[in-house]
């Protein structure tokens, strides 16, 4: 992510130190991870100490302050998706990507996390791919919605 | 502006508007233990060990005495039986993190607080957050921070801050209560101090 952009997100907010977490935010969705480049340059530009940026992106499970891979793959661990086999999705989901949760692949496709529910217990089990639902999902199912993203991504 | 008039452990004391319990004790020289008090600094609220029992119009609870505002005819009992209690477990479990703190074992001994009550996870910090707000708002160099949340809170230096501003500077160690800030200052220091180079001992390169 170049300086410019992050200036151009810092002028959209009158470079505001109340506007700090809209910022990371923006920084955030366009770059999937903060870089610490983007983080001192907010910090200059807001007027903000480091380590304020810092105690808010430890704490805020949005921020990532390492590099996060193109697909989000969240497994739901949650009760019902337990019973109902979340552990073979998840097996399935480090198989094909390569990685287990809160890791991210050397390539940068994937990144896996476990989450504790989706509020959807009755598609159990669950598996959100780049925020799309796949309820329900068969060991089959949840290889092919991956290999897709790995093939569109390419 | 006139005075409020309190009670606390049965004396009639007099505040200034503005001025917590917590003050108002200090000032006719009532002692509230604390352990993330400072004078210098805005109150925190974070050890909570300073909890008294304030009656306000008829309700009785429980409150930190360094964050609550001395009210007109406001009833504080600081030593109860309950008080004592909640100290008491409070420190049990501070002393969990920081089995060898001094400010803590001796308060421990004045309330009978067990040190071995809970499992030990030293993580030496009781996340009084003294180290923190003073170099915020006294120093204001802001090199030294809360990471993470809930149970992984922790403090930690920002590097590239601390290795300008603390080695002068290193005013926040005497107020920890426990011994944590100083190993972490440490360790920063250690990463940032590269190892010697091979040419001042003369021995690893030419060997190499």
């Amino acid at each position: 992510m170049d300086i410019g952009t992050i200036d151009q997100i810092i002028d959209n907010h009158q470079s505001e130190a109340g506007s700090l977490i809209q910022v990371l935010l923006e920084i955030q969705s366009q770059n999937n991870w903060l870089p610490k480049e983007a983080l001192t340059r907010v910090s200059e530009r807001l007027k903000v100490p480091m380590s304020r940026i810092r105690h808010i992106t430890t704490f805020y499970k949005t921020f990532s302050l390492v590099p996060k891979g193109r697909h989000e793959v969240h497994v739901c661990m949650g009760t019902a998706c337990h019973v109902r086999g979340a552990e073979r999705v998840l097996d399935t989901v480090r198989e094909v990507t390569g990685v287990g949760p809160g890791e991210t692949d050397p390539e940068l496709n994937f990144s896996v996390e476990t989450v504790n529910c989706l509020g959807c217990c009755a598609l159990g089990p669950v598996m959100v791919v780049d925020g799309e639902y796949h309820g329900n999902v068969e060991t089959a199912e949840t290889a092919e919605v991956l290999k897709k993203c790995t093939c569109s991504s390419e | 502006m006139s005075d409020i008039i309190l009670q606390i452990d049965g004396k009639e004391v007099a505040a200034k508007p503005g001025m917590t319990v917590f003050e108002a004790a200090q000032s006719a020289g009532i002692a509230i233990p604390t352990l993330c008090h400072h004078e210098k600094l805005a109150p925190y609220g974070a050890c909570r060990i300073c909890t008294v029992e304030a009656d306000a119009g008829g309700r009785t609870s429980f409150v930190a005495a360094c964050l609550y505002p001395a009210e007109k005819g406001l009833v504080v009992r600081t030593r109860t039986e309950q008080v004592n209690r909640m100290r008491k477990v409070l420190l049990e479990q501070m002393l969990s993190h920081a089995p060898d703190s001094e400010d803590l074992l001796e308060l421990a001994g004045e309330y009978g607080a067990d040190p071995h009550r809970f499992e030990k996870e030293p993580s030496f910090c009781i996340l009084c957050g003294l180290c923190v707000r003073y170099c915020a708002e006294v120093k204001q160099k802001h090199a030294v921070s809360f990471f993470d949340r809930g149970a992984k809170r922790e403090i930690n230096f920002i590097p590239e801050i601390a290795v300008k501003e603390c080695w002068d500077c290193k005013e926040c160690f005497p107020l920890c209560p426990t011994s944590a800030l100083q190993a972490a200052y440490v360790l920063t220091e250690s990463l940032l101090t590269p190892p010697e180079e091979p040419s001042s001992c003369g021995g690893c390169s030419s060997r190499g």
